[in-house]
């Protein structure tokens, strides 16, 4: 009876807030009335160890069913039978306080199923967690030891460890510790975790040569472009960060392949086992080992399962037509084991006592795996998602059903081969076309590239990752397990049953695990247009809500679509002959991509540069010729989807600001949309322009600063702060900004504004508008070149100008 | 030999294919047989010498009026208005009309020593000109001798310091003016009378008035009770403003000058627009394949600006100048006399071939709404009597209409095609709901007073001008339009004529009567 058998004991459990662990807490409250459960929780940035076991554990819905059960005794029952203690596995000594410490001591079994069960961890923290966390339980327990009252055994460790161990076989592999086996390479254990730790600190320092700095921020750069020193200097630190990470990724993954492991999962897992069968001492322990571990059978109800996993990604992936392919053996077995069945031979391995404790031999291991008894084909598999996906297909975008396509099981190698060519080719193009001036639609075409790359990227990761997994020909041997299921009796192997042999495959797959994916992975599982509001539109609605809110506003290709060199191109050329228009408009245009350069390497340089041109014109005739470079000019080439949202914005009570680096007197006739305006100034001196900046607007951070403060002034955070721009040189605006808008994006902010979810939006100019093609002044020149004075009086006699009587 | 009057053609077997305007462009159909074509009558011969013409006109006034010359004395402040942009259409080449009589007034002012002058371009609620466009109109000495020192003046019916409030009608209109207009001695207007719609008090009235004012007979309750607009004496709109102009005339003198033109529309490069298609010569029938076989392979926007360049040969075909009433009594005569043709009943079916240009589009872009005005607010009204077509009746446009609008001049028409037609086409409803708020939208009032920007009103107008054709038609059909743009004027597009004609038939029962607008040249039917 394991109810009686575990009845008063206290049980610990590590990892309880991973799949496994919350599936094995649940079970042990709900099915073992009479047990005690003690949950190794590492605190969080924010929370306590017992508010993440509140919010983590028991809220999942995994305690569905147990919250039913007791009803309003749930909280009770949970307060008095589940412990949470604060400690942590990747530390020597479990970082336990003395509570823990003595609460830990007083544990009967201690069951081990903390991991980093991501396949690509980097390497040390695999390390750390999958290869030193057992031995240091082991150790803990081993030094707390003193703490129980004399006479009591020593607390029973079981340590979860996976199959996989052993994939490197081809044929059978049995329930045999790795220290012996006669296949598996097992290098020293302690040498491989000074390597490991070692290898961090190379990278690190490996990542702050000044040339590996420069291509980071080079990297940075082409990814945002001109944003600022800070913005830049935020993303080039990223990099690094990533950088050394997938160093260690890489790291990992050759180690483990060099040893004959898939990755470095297995490896840190098989060395784990190794390390603990040496530093166990007199600790009975035990390891289980599952394969891979999936959605619940029956319990807590079939489909249960947390966390989006191993097979989960690539089944969505494929469901979504993303993956044209993936390689594995067709008549080879994927073995999976639902995870209730799992936690009921845990629970079985805890009830049927301690091993004794022989020091010559390794500890006892326990198989939880269905291959063997009951095979899966990979090609069966193959065969039910496509059946079950075009029969239940995912909906695009569109609304359109999804047609999942055809494997035709090629060699990972060609599989890989094809996904990498494909993922350079696109990489490539994307680089390419981000150097083209495009925008609006055309960026969002080229971001289109960025997000086909990405796909491709993706596949090959899970192809990489998991190919393995389908091409294992190793057939992990449940003996020992089945031998323990044996001698259960009826009512345990009802309640507690791990037998794989009662699994119906096409079932549990097309009834059970495909339907629990689906609902996980949050996609659309039904045709027809989304009804309601799209995202755009949503996010539309709350911009222009009711609620108080500020809206910033950039106004190059924000509003207008015209910049500074052609506001100047006009004023200079409106009191010139037509040849001397065109030639100063061809000089702009031949000087039009040196310009560009300057600008988007810094804008206030640009500004302060080009402005000098200014210098000696007369002011009065600037400012009148302005009012006409509005209509001329302005409105020709202004927006009114813009405009519109700035009424719109101003209709609801909004306040408005307009930042620009254009000069005061361009945009002074755009004021009556603006509760203010902030742009540049020019000095005056002797009725002329001095070509210098008495008034210099901000550019990147300080645009962020001025905005955040003006929302102050007006009440505002920037959480209720609207901020519209077109290119990167404004992200930390956009960043800042409680609402960022992305107008008419050039291709790098189209990119960002895609990952991040902003709004979108392409502004058009007035659809059959008239079209110039240079912004040179056309319209002839009006009475301001009469010559001055009083001449408006007309004589009889000349029918002509005539002087004063 | 004296021109021909008007025509009513029935369509027989031997028809040739007639002549549909399609923007910028033509269309060549073939019309069920025993339909009526009504042609324009050919263009009055101009007048000998029309700058004796006008001495003549300013010195022989019509009505309780002095000459001009007995008006002037010097020391008085003198105000000369003078027509828009607006007409005539197309501009005319010059010199224009408006500055030969401005330049005779102007002579006979200064014989008399008259110094205090202000030419004042009478917009109403119309965009600003162009200097342009004012030199064009004013010609290039008027110019240069006023502009340059402020006294050539656009009205600005937003300046609250320069519009005078006369006070209200007995209806209780209130009549506000331009400033310097009322608070001159002597107000000289000068109009060039293109339909029988404009002119009158209606220069005055309308031309120098504030929104406030204009709003009394610019409504949706006054177009409908207009049968048509375009018949002085049968329009609730012109009733309206000859109350108010009895109000001008008690605080301002009024010396109104009247022009017709006649209906020589197109240079004669064009000459194949204004003959009737079985009359076509060899030159005629080259002139059409050439051009529109060029228009084919022209860019749109191209297109555009060589139409919006043609200038009209328009000759001056009389001219009368007093007392407003009397004067414009004379105008009318004159006009009927270039433009009715008498039809005798009713059709079931009326199509129109809609040019590239209307009042509100020179030098600019017919936008949809426009090109709903020219059709159901213009050519519909040119009637006197009954309508063409009969009530609930089908009209047909041919027409691209492109989803297009000029951003400085139609800002407010941008809004109101995305936001206030979306909502309901309903001429009430749309005034009940929307005209206030564009009306009074301090944007579109800047961009009418600083840039060249329609008043943010202006396109209700445009639909208010189709109140009375939406309410006396069946159904509006399309042809060869932008099906969006179509559809949000709640019209039907339809691809060919032919198929508009099924539409039709839907709507009126089969083998209808069908009548065709065959204009411009303008003409204005008298339905018998």
């Amino acid at each position: 009876m394991i109810e009686a058998a575990l009845a008063g004991k206290r049980i610990a459990v590590t990892g309880a807030t991973g799949f496994l662990g919350t599936a094995l807490v649940e079970r042990l409250l709900r099915c073992v009335p009479d047990c005690e459960v003690v949950v190794l929780v590492r605190p969080g940035r924010r929370a306590t160890a017992a508010e993440r076991t509140a919010r983590e554990i028991l809220r999942n819905d995994c305690f569905d069913r147990l919250r039913a059960e007791l009803g309003d005794q749930f909280g009770a029952v949970t307060a008095r039978r589940l412990t949470a203690i604060a400690g942590d596995v990747g530390t020597d000594g479990l970082g336990l306080d003395d509570d823990g410490r003595a609460l830990l001591a007083s544990c009967d079994v201690v069951v081990h199923s903390a991991a980093t069960v991501s396949f690509d961890a980097p390497l040390d923290a695999a390390v750390e967690v999958n290869l030193l966390g057992p031995s240091r339980v082991a150790a803990t327990l081993l030094e707390l030891a003193s703490l129980r009252p004399a006479g009591t055994p020593l607390p029973h460790l079981v340590a979860v460890s996976t199959a996989y161990v052993q994939s490197g076989y081809h044929g059978d592999a049995a329930e045999q510790a790795v220290v012996d086996s006669t296949y598996l390479v097992l290098p020293d254990w302690r040498g491989e975790v000074d390597a490991a730790r070692r290898a961090r600190a190379d990278a690190e320092t490996d990542s702050r040569q000044p040339a590996r700095l420069a291509d980071l921020a080079k990297a940075a750069r082409r990814e945002l472009g001109a944003a600022g020193r800070a913005l830049l200097a935020e993303r080039t630190e990223r990099l690094r960060r990533e950088w050394v990470d997938d160093h260690l990724v890489e790291l990992g993954r050759a180690r483990a392949q060099a040893l004959g492991w898939p990755d470095a999962y297995a490896y840190t897992k098989s060395l784990g086992e190794a390390a603990l069968a040496e530093t166990r001492g007199a600790l009975p322990t035990t390891i289980v080992r599952p394969s891979i571990v999936e959605s619940a059978l029956a319990e807590p109800r079939p489909g249960w399962i947390r966390g989006f996993r191993m097979a989960e990604p690539v089944i969505i992936s494929y469901a979504r037509g993303l993956l044209e392919q993936f390689p594995g053996v067709p008549e080879g077995v994927v073995d999976v084991i639902p995870v209730d069945l799992v936690v009921a031979a845990l629970i079985a391995v805890a009830a049927s006592g301690a091993p004794v404790v022989d020091p010559d031999a390794a500890p006892p291991v326990y198989q939880v795996a269905s291959g063997v008894r009951n095979p899966f084909r990979y090609g069966t598999l193959v065969a039910l998602c496509e059946e079950w996906f075009t029969a239940h297909p995912l909906y695009d975008s569109r609304g359109e059903p999804i047609a999942v396509p055809t494997w035709s099981f090629p060699g990972r190698g060609k599989v890989q081969g094809e996904l990498r060519r494909a993922a350079r080719v696109l990489g490539l193009v994307e680089r390419l076309v981000a150097t083209l001036p495009v925008r609006g639609e055309a960026a969002e075409r080229v971001a289109g590239v960025e997000e086909r790359r990405q796909l491709a990227e993706r596949a090959l990761g899970y192809v990489e990752l998991y190919g393995a997994y389908t091409e294992t020909e190793a057939r992990f041997r449940i003996d020992r397990t089945l031998e323990l299921f044996a001698g259960l009796d009826e009512g345990d192997r009802d309640r507690f049953g791990f037998d794989p042999g009662v699994i119906d495959w096409e079932q549990y797959l097309t009834e059970i695990h495909l339907p629990s994916v689906v609902e996980h992975a949050r996609v659309r599982t039904s045709p027809g247009r989304r009804t309601g509001a799209s995202r755009e539109e949503r996010a539309r609605r709350a911009i222009l809500a009711s609620e108080p809110r500020v809206a910033v506003f950039d106004l190059e290709q924000t509003i207008v679509n015209s910049n500074v060199v052609e506001s100047y191109a006009w004023l200079a050329t409106r009191h010139l002959q037509p040849i001397r228009r065109a030639q100063l408009a061809a000089g702009l245009l031949f000087e039009g991509p040196r310009l560009l350069a300057v600008d988007r390497r810094d804008r206030g340089d640009f500004l302060r540069s080009f402005y000098r041109r200014y210098e000696g014109a007369p002011v009065e005739r600037v400012r009148d010729d302005a009012e006409e470079l509005f209509s001329d000019l302005l409105l020709v080439r202004s927006f009114p989807g813009a405009i519109q949202r700035i009424r719109a914005h101003r209709a609801l009570g909004h306040k408005t600001l307009l930042i620009t680096g254009a000069l005061d007197f361009v945009v002074a006739p755009l004021a009556p949309l603006f509760d203010e305006v902030v742009c540049a100034r020019l000095g005056e001196r002797d009725g002329r322009f001095t070509g210098e900046m008495v008034e210099t607007p901000p550019t990147g951070e300080a645009r962020a600063l001025l905005m955040e403060r003006w929302a102050a002034r007006h009440g505002q955070t920037l959480a209720s702060t609207v901020a519209y721009a077109d290119s990167t040189s404004d992200l930390p605006m956009l960043e800042a900004a409680g609402f960022p808008v992305a107008v008419n994006p050039e291709a790098k902010l189209s990119a960002i504004a895609r990952r991040r979810g902003w709004s979108i939006e392409l502004w058009g100019r007035a659809p059959g508008g008239p079209r110039q093609l240079l912004s040179v002044a056309t319209r002839p020149l009006g009475p301001r070149t009469a010559p001055p004075g009083r001449l408006g009086r007309w004589t009889a006699d000349t029918g002509r100008l005539g002087s004063p009587r | 030999m004296s021109p021909r009057p008007g025509f009513v053609l029935e369509v027989d077997r031997s028809t040739p294919p007639t002549l549909f305007w399609h923007g910028e462009g033509f269309r060549l159909e073939r019309l069920p047989e025993g339909s009526r074509v009504i042609y324009p009558p050919e263009p009055l011969p101009a007048l000998d010498d029309p700058d004796a013409a006008i001495a003549h006109a300013l010195e022989h006034p019509f009505g309780d009026s002095a000459p001009l010359s007995a008006l002037l004395f010097p020391g008085m402040r003198l105000t000369i208005a003078f027509d828009d942009v607006s007409l005539p259409l197309p501009p005319m080449r010059a010199p224009d009309v408006r500055g030969r009589v401005i330049e005779a007034v102007l002579d006979a002012a200064a014989a008399a020593g008259v110094d205090d002058v202000v030419l004042i371009a009478a917009l109403a609620l119309h965009r600003r000109m162009t200097d342009d466009e004012l030199r064009h109109a004013l010609g290039q000495r008027v110019f240069d001798a006023f502009a340059p020192n402020g006294l050539l003046v656009q009205h600005d019916a937003e300046d609250p310091d320069n519009i005078a409030r006369l006070g209200e009608t007995e209806e209780g209109e209130l009549v506000a003016l331009n400033r310097r207009a009322a608070e001159s001695d002597l107000l000289v207007y000068v109009n060039i009378n293109l339909v029988a719609m404009d002119g009158g008090h209606k220069s005055v009235a309308t031309g120098l008035a504030s929104y406030d004012s204009i709003k009394h007979h610019h409504n949706v309750r006054t177009m409908q009770h207009s049968r048509s607009f375009m018949d002085r004496h049968h329009s609730a709109l012109h009733t309206s403003n000859w109350r108010m102009g009895h109000l001008v005339a008690e605080h301002v003198k009024i010396f109104q000058i009247e022009t017709t033109l006649n209906t020589d529309t197109f240079p004669s490069s064009f000459g194949f627009l204004q003959r009737r298609e079985w009359e076509w010569t060899l030159r005629d029938r080259v002139g059409f394949e050439a051009t529109r076989s060029a228009l084919e392979r022209t860019p749109a926007r191209l297109a555009r600006q060589i139409f919006h360049s043609v200038r009209a040969p328009h000759a001056l075909a009389s001219i009368q100048a007093g007392e407003v009433e009397a004067v414009h009594e004379e105008t009318l005569a004159n006009v009927h006399r270039q433009q009715l043709v008498e039809v005798h009943g009713q059709t079931d079916v009326v199509t129109m071939g809609l040019p590239y240009i209307s009042p509100y589009n020179v030098n600019s872009i017919m936008n949809p709404i426009l090109v709903a005005c020219l059709g159901l607010g213009y050519l519909f009204n040119l009637y006197r009597g009954k309508p063409v077509v009969r009530e609930g009746g089908v009209a047909i446009l041919s027409h691209p209409t492109p989803w297009a609008f000029h951003p400085v001049h139609h800002p407010s028409y941008i809004d109101f095609f995305e936001q206030v037609l979306a909502d309901t086409t309903d001429p009430i409803e749309v005034e009940k709901r929307y005209e206030e708020q564009y009306a009074r939208d301090p944007w579109y009032i800047h961009l009418y007073r600083t840039s060249n920007a329609y008043h943010g009103v202006h396109p209700f107008y445009m639909w208010y001008w189709c109140a009375h054709a939406l309410d006396h038609l069946g159904q509006v059909i399309v042809v060869g339009g932008d099906r969006a743009a179509v559809r949000r004027l709640g019209f039907k597009p339809a691809t060919t004529l032919a198929d508009a004609l099924e539409m039709a038939e839907d709507v009126v029962g089969r083998s209808p009567t069908i009548t065709h607008l065959h204009t411009p040249p303008l003409f204005l039917a008298d339905v018998r």
